[in-house]
């Protein structure tokens, strides 16, 4: 054993700060990694050296993951700790960063590498118990006698069930104290059945015989049958650590330091010591340490890891970046904002962890059948026991014990067990690296069946800001001198359609003037004077007013209103200029992304706030016919809307972003929050999707039905494996293939199943099902 | 058939029915929560299954379940609590803290990550 029990640890656990759905105990916790520990007293020893600093409420010490729990009733320095502990005589430091995490590493490993070395050990050792069993004595020893030849088999086959098999004995005498059967119940009663006959028949064969049996070892089943679940157990246990590596290569991408600036002296500090408000230092090459706001300093950041998204993101004073992101060219200073688990990364990995905790309707009868599986696959083998006892062909002592056995081990409710789960770790995870955050088994169901797909429109299929669209200069004015005009006086204005004519002004290289005098009428637009000249700018009506008449621009002004823009007129000292057109642009992936999704079969609808002709204007851009456009919704009516839609059964994506989104949200049968959207409308989706762009709604679509998919084959094929695998262990194809049966044997096969085979199929069983849902790691 | 037939047949439908009785008649090990700063405090053993399996709370007030895993082995490395969307892994030797609120009233089950291991909160 590698690992000396510990029951010691008495203290709450330490608090994760990834992990907010837990808490351990009140005040602050420290963690030690401590070495030179051998054995239980050296951890007493370190404890009450810890115990001794003052300040210290509780000191908790694990052997096996080497670590310290120090629970602080008031703060003392980590080091003055780790000088306590050096001073009894091991090695002390403080860590930082995610400790359940790494120790549940650190056992998987040593768990798995216990597994190994009792596979290794009951494979060499089951060689000679199966050439005996099966060959007899090889030439050179054909004079020892039969007695002894079982004899030799005892004392090879014993450790194999009793140290390489432990885990199953154990588990099963475990089992029956606390009246819960389970799998290693199954494998212990089948191999001990086997075991304690032979052993019987070995040590007191006449015994045997007077009871009627036959003085036959069955070491080698035995023998066979532990070292062939060993080994599932191993290959299964390599697969379920693979299953979710894509939460730990999320868990890896944090950094373990930052550089924190106090009074302009820059110092490394572990992570969890930063907190809101302090001042981050970021090199480049290095990686953002938390979430917050750029003080100083411009670079481009590289968030790919986080969303998907390829290309790096400029950022300069007053930008957000995320923890986790890297820092690509410059340097920059940054104010702390959400540490620990407030962080966007610990956000996500919360969400796929839950994911994993969520409940799968699919998935309820095997849970069902796995809570009852064990009790009765053993009555099927007492059963078939007392059927071929009773009815079977002789020798019928070891014929009926055999096929109790087999029974016993060719069942795998593991296999059941391990159905959704898996796959439903592999698919998030996977989700997770695709940008797509999967909350659970629920909306993997929800997404299923999904036959229309409704977008909100601004902030979703548009940019959600207006843009300038069009210019047009009356005859005889030059397009930049309009753009000049109307941009010049704008600037002073913070209407939204405005900062859109400024910038689109700056974009298209214009050079702005400051103007003289400045302000707004109400409603209509403004008025100003710029360089010695009155400036109209607004609604036509204003420029009616100021006795500018539009003219020939009118039927533009007609042409632009119908396409969904909103019209600002342009007039200087009563003349107009001209003409400016600003909409809300769509994103430009949207077109593309609505045709994929009509292709697929989808039903694609556009809901917002909009009057029809806007609304119509932008669906038609976005290739969304205006029979499928719900404008004029109010934002209380999006919901009712949503419903309205479901009538008649049909089920429901919503796809949006606002906080006036959730209701809809969360009435649709599944509700997908994009990127950058707002902490309420992810809590009321079933898929957030990291990213802005909407080309992640078919991927997450896609990826939820691979996923169900993937666990419907695997409950289809646990439960296909356990139907007929039972059966046919139990021998009832015996019945048609046995020598003048109805059928007479196939291919020399009289229909009954070895215990050693039984227990291959099921070794197999459940590695199967692992390997299957792994193959959701290569979607894409 | 012979004398011994029935003998292995009436012993084999009474194990039968002992066995389905052990196992599926068992009595529950319910456990009431205790108060502890102000949430209900429970200690869970999880040792190829959970002891106590049965644990009673009252509905409304935070719970704290705290999960001692005694094994490396098996599948109880992770605790899932459905009802509350909880995945928390439980590192062997050490407590472990599961903290919520359960609303209303009713039976909820926990279970290990497989779905092998099985309590249950019933929540009044």
């Amino acid at each position: 054993m590698t690992f000396i029990q510990l029951d010691r640890l008495r203290a709450p656990a330490a608090e994760t700060p990834e992990a907010p759905t837990t808490s351990g105990a009140t005040g602050a916790t420290l963690e030690l990694q401590i070495t030179g520990m051998h054995c239980a007293s050296c951890v007493t020893r370190v404890e009450e050296a810890l115990a001794a600093v003052p300040g210290v409420a509780r000191a908790s010490v694990n052997l096996a993951t080497e670590r310290a729990a120090v629970a602080l009733a008031r703060p003392v320095d980590a080091e003055r700790l780790a000088e306590a502990v050096r001073a009894a005589g091991y090695g002390a430091r403080a860590v930082s960063g995610p400790v359940a995490d790494d120790a549940m590493e650190r056992e998987r490993a040593a768990e798995l590498r216990l597994l190994q070395r009792r596979f290794l050990a009951a494979a060499l050792l089951s060689v000679p118990v199966v050439l005996l069993g099966n060959f007899g004595m090889p030439p050179l020893l054909r004079g020892i006698p039969m007695a002894a030849q079982d004899w030799i088999q005892l004392a090879f086959a014993t450790p194999v069930q009793l140290w390489a098999g432990w885990p199953f004995v154990s588990g099963s005498l475990l089992a029956i104290r606390r009246r819960t059967a389970d799998m290693n119940l199954l494998v212990g009663l089948g191999t001990l059945t086997a075991y304690l006959y032979s052993v019987a028949a070995t040590v007191a064969p006449d015994l045997v015989r007077g009871a009627g049996g036959e003085a036959h070892v069955y070491f080698d089943t035995a023998a066979v049958i532990v070292t062939l679940i060993l080994l599932g157990r191993m290959l299964e246990s390599r697969a379920r650590a693979s299953t979710s590596s894509a939460m730990r290569r999320l868990l890896d991408l944090r950094p373990r330091t930052a550089r924190r600036v106090v009074d302009g002296v820059t110092a490394e500090v572990p992570l969890d010591q930063v907190q809101p408000g302090d001042v981050l230092l970021v090199r480049p090459g290095e990686k953002v340490p938390v979430d917050g706001v750029v003080l100083d300093g411009r670079s481009s950041v590289d968030a790919s890891m986080l969303t998907g998204e390829s290309l790096p993101v400029d950022v300069g004073a007053g930008d957000r970046v995320t923890g986790a992101t890297l820092n690509q060219s410059g340097s920059f200073r940054m104010r702390a904002e959400h540490v620990g688990a407030d962080s966007v990364l610990m956000q996500i990995v919360r969400l796929v962890q839950q994911a994993q905790g969520s409940k799968a309707e699919v998935a309820r009868l095997a849970d069902r059948v796995a809570a009852v599986f064990v009790p009765i696959v053993i009555s099927i083998a007492i059963a078939a026991f007392v059927l071929w006892f009773d009815f079977g062909p002789a020798p019928r002592h070891t014929q009926a014990l055999l096929k109790a056995v087999a029974v016993l081990i060719i069942a795998c409710p593991c296999a059941l067990g391990l159905a959704t789960p898996t796959a439903l770790i592999v698919g998030t995870g996977r989700g997770a690296e695709l940008g797509v955050l999967i909350r659970g088994a629920d909306a993997l169901e929800a997404a299923d069946g999904i036959a229309t797909v409704v977008f909100d429109k601004t902030g979703t299929l548009t940019r959600g800001r207006p843009a300038l669209t069009d210019v047009v200069p009356a005859a005889g004015v030059e397009e930049p001198r309009l753009l000049a005009v109307a941009a010049s006086v704008e600037q002073r204005s913070e209407h939204p359609l405005a900062e859109a004519i400024v910038r689109g002004a700056r974009e298209r290289g214009v050079a702005l003037a400051e103007p003289d005098d400045f302000s707004a009428v109400p409603g209509r637009g403004v008025v100003a004077v710029l360089q010695g000249r009155v400036v109209a700018l607004g609604s036509p009506a204003l420029l009616a007013e100021q006795g500018a008449a539009l003219g020939t621009l009118d039927a533009e002004r007609e042409r632009l209103e119908r396409a969904g823009r909103t019209v600002i007129a342009v007039a200087e000292n009563g003349a107009a200029l001209g003409l400016l057109a600003v909409a809300d642009t769509i994103k430009p992936d949207a077109a593309a992304t609505v045709a994929a999704m009509r292709r697929s079969g989808l039903e694609v609808w556009m809901i917002t706030g909009d009057n029809a002709r806007t609304a119509e204007a932008i669906a038609g851009e976005a290739g969304i016919g205006p029979d499928r456009v719900l404008s004029q919704v109010l934002p209380g009516e999006k919901s009712a809307k949503i419903a309205g839609l479901q009538q008649g059964g049909r089920r429901v994506a919503m796809v949006g972003d606002g906080i006036n989104d959730a209701p809809a949200l969360a009435q649709a049968d599944l509700g997908i929050a994009m990127g950058g959207g707002t902490d309420i409308a992810m809590e009321a989706s079933g898929i957030t999707l990291v990213r802005g762009d909407l080309a992640g709604v078919p991927v997450a679509l896609r990826l939820a039905r691979r996923t169900m998919q993937v666990i419907r084959q695997n409950l289809f094929w646990a439960f296909i494996y356990n139907t007929l695998g039972i059966p046919v262990a139990a021998g009832v194809l015996y019945l048609f293939l046995r020598p003048g049966g109805p059928v007479g044997p196939l291919f020399g096969w009289q229909g009954t199943l070895h215990p050693m085979l039984a227990s291959l199929a099921m070794a197999l069983s459940s590695v199967s099902v692992v390997t299957s849902s792994l193959r959701l790691r290569g979607f894409r | 058939m012979d004398a011994v037939a029935p003998i292995v047949t009436v012993a084999g439908i009474a194990l039968i029915a002992a066995v389905n009785l052990y196992f599926f008649a068992r009595p529950r090990a319910v456990a009431a929560a205790a108060e502890t700063g102000g949430a209900q405090e429970v200690r869970v053993r999880v040792r190829g299954g959970y002891d106590p399996a049965t644990i009673e709370v009252e509905a409304g007030r935070p719970v704290r379940l705290l999960f001692l895993r005694e094994e490396t082995a098996g599948c109880s490395d992770t605790v899932l609590l459905p009802e509350w969307g909880i995945a928390q892994q439980l590192p062997a030797h050490v407590e472990t803290a599961v903290t919520f609120t359960p609303a209303r009233p009713g039976t909820y089950e926990f279970t290990c990550g497989m779905h092998m291991l099985r309590g249950s909160i019933v929540v009044k």
